[in-house]
């Protein structure tokens, strides 16, 4: 299935260095994610991979190293850029603005307008109906999509923000502990949903810190540890047993 | 949720607060002077609210997007100033018209690019701003006023539409455009966001900065209007401090239930508001009460007003 000479290659981390003041959060991390493929990238609280994420979609710029993208050299300045690249991620925090709608959550920066002269005006009616076919594919318990994000459950909080991330047509999908706050019949969701993007030829990033999700979805999987990338595997190659033993220090690369 | 229901609940209130004042206001101002309520006094009511509408709404964008300007009418002063030598120098009413929008546009956008770029707390850059364009007023004016006579200021200061003076309906245009800004445009929408939550704005690409430059030049902008219709009123340019519109402009927003945390507010209300503290000060006028007691009796409505916010959800 993966492609040995590495064409498939859609994003390409080389030694991604980032300090917070004295806290070293990646340290010359290199991995990569292939198209059609879920890549799954593990570790202990605090290890980097959120700050890795936020490296990639434009929130951090990393101090040194380089982040390839769809073959080409990316210089993201903001969220913006890495969006319009056709990066999109549900973030650990969610991202979600509480005092909007979940429609309005939901086009975030992408609203629909029509133009009238000079002046552009929100096509409501247009995104509300969109929104409501967007969160109805997924979220077991659905959310009225005029409501405020203050008043939904944390899964439909999830719910929201992996829709948001999914509607819109891109070629990396980031999805940072995207199952946290899910129960049993939406986790399965989520993971159908995930499944289906990778079918669609999409890349998927999971930060996961279930193991079993992790080698059920994943083709290819990645540690960090402290900050360093200590070992990757590919899935059908290794055992939940090593990713652990790789998370927690017991097995050295 | 029924009407009763709705009635009881506190945070209905807290929401519809400036209506329910100024209602109440009318009721009881009615009650002790019939002339309250007279076509006479209900024109000069809503002009005398004009400026101060126009105020509002600026510092509404400003708020709601978690931040506070307390330069406007110290702007607004320096609009005027700028106003006054313009015309004076033989620039024609429309020029200095523009000259003093552009003069306190670009104060606002200073106080903007200070916050955005300095991250420098809002209340400190507006606040040096409040000294600074004030003596830029006083140094242009050289502390003197400037008599203002055109006739087509007149016209605006006293003409109108029925019970509607001009300066009132330029208010009310300002305040429909700044609603379907706020609620019709990504650019209202992404003001919100940049209040509500900076993080996630900045996260989904929406340049806060940007959002946070362009509030504080509208608020100038907005300022600079006001100053032109100041001018107009007064029939002079002066470079003397205004504060009480600052505070009432403030006021009328905290009235208006607008959040001061930012990323929830309505154009209504805060212009709700501004009405409410004009009827409270003619209705004092009206009833005798000494000038002095009317900033007394605005704080007193405005902290009542903040107190409600409290039983907002
Ligand atoms: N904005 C920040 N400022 C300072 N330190 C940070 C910031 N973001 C993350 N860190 C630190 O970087 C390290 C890695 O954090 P994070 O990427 O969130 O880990 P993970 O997502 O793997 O749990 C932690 O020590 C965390 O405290
Ligand atoms: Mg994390």
């Amino acid at each position: 299935m993966s492609n040995p000479n590495g064409r498939d290659i859609l994003l390409d981390c080389r030694d991604v260095s980032l300090t917070f003041g004295s806290v070293r959060a990646l340290v010359d991390v290199s991995l990569t994610a292939r198209r059609g493929e879920i890549t799954a990238l593990v570790g202990d609280n605090g290890a980097g991979k959120s700050t890795l994420v936020r490296c990639v979609s434009g929130i951090h710029r990393p101090d040194s190293g380089r982040i390839l993208f769809d073959g080409e050299e990316t210089a993201f300045h903001s969220p913006e850029d890495a969006r319009d690249a056709g990066i999109e991620t549900v973030h650990q925090n969610l991202a979600l603005v509480e005092d909007l709608t979940v429609w309005q959550n939901l086009f975030l920066n992408r609203e629909i307008v029509r133009r009238f002269g000079p002046v552009a005006l929100l096509d409501r009616r247009a995104m509300q109906a969109r929104a409501k076919r967007m969160v109805s594919a997924l979220a077991v318990n659905v959310p009225e999509v005029r409501s405020r994000v203050r008043r939904l459950s944390g899964g439909q909080r999830q719910a929201v923000a992996i829709c948001r991330a999914t509607g819109f047509s891109s070629k990396l999908v980031i999805m940072d502990e995207p199952t946290a706050a899910l129960g049993v019949q939406e986790t399965a969701r989520v993971e159908e949903l995930i499944v289906r993007l990778r079918d669609e030829g999409h890349a998927v990033l999971l930060i996961s810190h279930n193991f079993a999700q992790v080698m059920r979805l994943s083709q290819q999987v990645w540690v960090m540890r402290a900050g360093r990338r200590v070992g990757g595997r590919r899935t059908a190659d290794t055992t939940g047993e090593e990713i652990v033993g790789l998370i927690t220090g017991a097995i050295e690369n | 949720m029924s009407v009763a229901a709705r009635l009881k609940d506190p945070a209905f209130w807290a929401e519809w607060a400036a209506l329910a004042g100024l209602i109440a206001l009318v009721i009881v101002f009615q009650a002790l002077n019939p002339t309250f309520l007279s076509p006479g006094n209900i024109a000069s009511m809503l002009v005398a609210a004009a400026i101060l509408i126009i105020l509002a709404v600026g510092q509404t964008f400003v708020i709601a997007t978690a931040g506070i300007d307390l330069s406007i009418a110290s702007v607004m002063t320096m609009g005027a100033v700028a106003f006054g030598l313009s015309y004076t120098a033989g620039w024609g009413l429309g020029p200095a018209c523009l000259l003093a929008v552009a003069a306190a546009g670009v104060a606002g956008a200073v106080n903007g690019m200070i916050i955005a770029w300095g991250k420098i707390a809002d209340f400190i850059v507006t606040l040096g701003m409040l000294s600074a364009a004030s003596g830029l007023a006083l140094i242009l004016a050289d502390g003197k006023p400037v008599t203002i006579v055109d006739p087509v200021l007149l016209r605006l200061s006293t003409g109108g539409f029925g019970i509607f003076g001009w300066t009132f309906l330029i208010a009310l245009a300002v305040a429909v455009i700044a609603h379907v800004a706020l609620f019709r445009t990504r650019f209202g929408t992404h003001l919100l966001a940049t209040g509500g939550a900076p993080e996630s704005a900045a996260a989904m690409g929406i340049s806060t900065r940007r959002i946070k430059i362009a509030v504080y030049s509208i608020s100038g902008a907005l300022a600079g209007l006001g100053a032109i219709l100041l001018v107009a009123r007064v029939g002079a340019a002066e470079p003397a401090s205004n504060t009480s519109f600052l505070l009432n402009s403030v006021a009328a927003v905290v009235l208006g239930g607008v959040s001061l945390f930012g990323g929830r507010g309505t154009i209504v209300g805060p212009v709700i508001g501004a009405l409410l503290l004009t009827a409270l000060v003619n209705g004092l006028t009206l009833l005798g009460v000494a000038q002095f007691y009317q900033p007394l009796a605005v704080g007193i409505v405005v902290v009542l007003a903040a107190l409600m916010t409290r039983f907002q959800k």
